[in-house]
């Protein structure tokens, strides 16, 4: 049973590296001041072309950079629709989403229920053997450190750089920003695009290191629950990490509900992400001085420069 | 040092006439021409493609009947999705709304499935579209007590209601006779609408309850006061409040009316074209009514046209795979193009461009 646990615990890094790497996207993007709905397409057309990338050559490296370019890509039709086109940005999210999940679906049509080999772990001499932590926090793959190291770099980036200070000031009031002279839509530009391509690593994360398989829909909502781990996170990054973890466990549940040899209706557990997210993001949002204090006060607003 | 733009964005005055009728012409051919070169691209003919997607479905009673079928809820989820979109109330769970809809409705066929009642029918429809507005209540609920966004809200509750119904069908309201196939028994025909339009096609009375709401929707937003302050809540909560009309008011009116339609459309297929419950109840009718929705301009009128449009390229789908070689997936291509089109084209209908007025200051 030790061992069983043990699995659940190491595997929650697994599950919450999608969800850590798409939702530093969209926090970054949000701090611009932008409101990105589109991550789920964004992550389901990242899978499609990464495992598409990852069955064909064999290669771990080029299928996250394809799935990555994707997201990326995809996120360049947000970005014009929003910042040239002026378009409400709910409901272009909501449009290049569905973009993205048909296009996932159309691309990789022939390759459903095909799999690849799993991408080998890195273990880190000696503290690995350690007893209990060595597996669950040195025996990890390098996406998952990956993801951990961008969550502290962003950190840094976001609160003791000039231009995270710029990102911020964007996201505050463009118009005041605008008029200091800096440039609200390269900026919101820029943290797009980021999020594109955050959001296409975890995208690709999912389908050929989590589950190393293609099938349609997989990424199963966790783009949303990453726009909903924002939230929770108030718009940091250090919050976000132990937010996408505890989603890691929760996603990880039905394991360790059967590794505790407990017998819950698998009903339960298969909407329990989605109804902690709920509850999640209603005990925070509640809080509404702490969300004042942190939202991007121009979040989901267009900027048009006066003339 | 800043490049000038060349070209500024003034916001219109007026509507523009020419732009009500341009925007969703332009969206279309756009649409028909990105979707030529995807699916060349993907190796297949594009002609024939676009005929299975947009002339296939009305080349015979049988496909003409198919569109209806689709466009009928399509159409009413989208009337009140654009009550509530007018007041900035982001409802996009009417997918679920549409299963708890249709999971509590057919409970009384299942519970009394050999009975022939009158009364069979029509209390589904009433319990349908109360079950939508209970599932797009609890939104309604945590947005206005607790500030929770009700974009998360309401998708969450999709994914528990596709949870719902699977587990309810593999289980509890299986159908113990079937075979372990996960549906429920076969509706008794006291519970199915009537059907009309000749042997084989499939198109029914529930066509009656979307032309009622439009109508319905139609004087409300051309007549009546209400929406006119659902619409004003939306835009500013200042104005809103200083003419009594709280924002809070406009998110419960807003997520229950898009509840109670989404809940009919459940009812709709049901006790429609399905005649049970089973694990897939709408291919996505929920989502594609957003695009519905906005594609329709938000006016009753266009949202009639953009549902026909929309059934079209539904029904393309279906026929897609045996025709074109093409999975069904390439109509959520479809509607995805056509929503991005709309809102990139739909800028020249709100605003002019002008030429950016020369430099004060010489550079």
């Amino acid at each position: 049973m030790m061992d069983a646990l043990t699995f659940v615990v190491a595997g929650a890094f697994a599950m919450a590296t999608p969800l850590m790497l798409a939702a530093l996207g969209e926090l970054v993007t949000e701090r611009s001041g932008v409101l990105n709905l589109s991550v789920e397409g964004m992550m389901a057309i990242a899978a499609a072309i990464a495992f598409m990338t990852t069955h064909d050559t064999g290669s771990f490296l080029l299928g996250f950079a394809a799935g990555g370019v994707s997201g990326l890509l995809l996120s360049v039709v947000f970005a014009l629709l929003v910042l040239v086109f002026l378009a409400n940005q709910v409901v272009a999210g909501l449009a290049v989403g569905i973009l993205g999940l048909g296009l996932s679906a159309l691309l990789a049509r022939s390759y459903e229920g095909m799999t690849i080999l799993p991408m080998g772990k890195i273990t880190i001499p000696i503290l690995s053997d350690l007893p209990l932590v060595g597996p669950i926090l040195f025996r990890q793959d390098v996406m998952v450190y990956l993801a951990i190291g961008s969550a502290i770099t962003l950190a840094w980036f976001l609160f003791k750089t000039k231009r995270g200070l710029v990102l911020r000031v964007v996201g505050e009031n463009p118009q005041a920003a605008h008029s200091i002279g800096l440039r609200p839509i390269r900026v919101r530009f820029i943290a797009v695009l980021f999020g594109g391509l955050m959001a296409g690593l975890g995208g690709a994360y999912v389908s050929i290191v989590l589950t190393p398989l293609w099938s349609q829909g997989m990424i199963a909502g966790r783009g949303w629950i990453a726009v909903a781990l924002v939230v929770f996170a108030c718009w940091r990054p250090i919050r976000l990490t132990v937010g996408a973890y505890l989603f890691g466990v929760v996603l990880l549940l039905d394991l360790a509900i059967q590794a505790l040899g407990l017998s819950i209706p698998s009903v339960i557990l298969t909407c329990m992400p989605y109804a902690l997210t709920i509850v999640v993001l209603t005990i925070v949002s509640s809080d509404a001085s702490r969300i004042r204090l942190n939202a991007p006060v121009s979040l989901g607003e267009n900027f048009r420069p006066a003339n | 040092m800043n490049i000038r733009q060349p070209f500024v964005l003034v916001p219109r005055q007026r509507q523009s006439r020419i732009a009500l009728i341009a925007v969703p012409l332009v969206t279309i051919s756009l649409t028909v021409i990105a979707a030529f070169f995807l699916f060349a691209g993907l190796g297949a003919d594009p002609g024939i493609v676009l005929y299975t997607f947009f002339i296939e479905p009305l080349s015979s009673a049988y496909n003409l009947g198919e569109v209806l079928i689709k466009a009928s809820p399509l159409i009413l989820i989208a009337q009140g999705l654009a009550i509530s979109f007018r007041a900035k109330v982001w409802n996009i769970g009417a997918e679920g709304q549409l299963i708890i809809g249709a999971i509590c409705a057919s409970l009384i066929p299942i519970y009394w499935s050999h009975s022939d009642s009158m009364l069979m029918l029509p209390g589904m429809i009433l319990i349908g579209a109360a079950a939508g507005m209970v599932w797009a209540g609890i939104a309604a609920l945590l947005r206005t007590r607790f500030n929770a966004s009700e974009v998360i809200v309401t998708l969450m509750l999709t994914e528990i209601a596709r949870q719902l119904l699977y587990f309810l069908v593999t289980g509890p309201l299986r159908d113990p006779m079937g075979y372990n196939f996960p549906q429920s028994v076969l509706f008794p025909s006291a519970a199915l609408y009537p059907t009309f339009g000749g042997v084989g096609v499939r198109a029914n009375l529930s066509i009656f309850i979307t032309l009622a709401v439009t109508i319905i929707c139609w004087v409300f937003v051309s007549k009546s006061f209400a929406s006119f302050k659902l619409l004003v809540g939306g835009t500013t909560p200042a104005a809103a409040r200083y003419a009594g009309f709280l924002p809070k008011q406009a998110v419960w009116i807003s997520l229950l009316i898009g509840g109670a339609v989404a809940g009919l459309a459940g009812v709709g297929e049901i006790a429609g074209p399905i005649g049970k419950l089973q694990r897939i109840i709408s291919p996505g009718y929920g989502f594609a009514a957003i695009i519905v929705a906005f594609l329709g301009g938000l006016n009753p009128i266009g949202i009639v046209f953009a549902g026909m449009l929309m059934a079209v390229v539904y029904v393309g789908g279906d026929n897609s795979l045996v025709t074109a070689n093409i999975p069904a997936s390439a109509s959520v291509v479809f509607q995805g193009l056509l929503l991005v089109f709309y809102l990139a084209t739909a800028v020249f209908a709100r605003y002019e461009i002008r030429r950016a007025p020369p430099p004060l200051i010489p550079a």
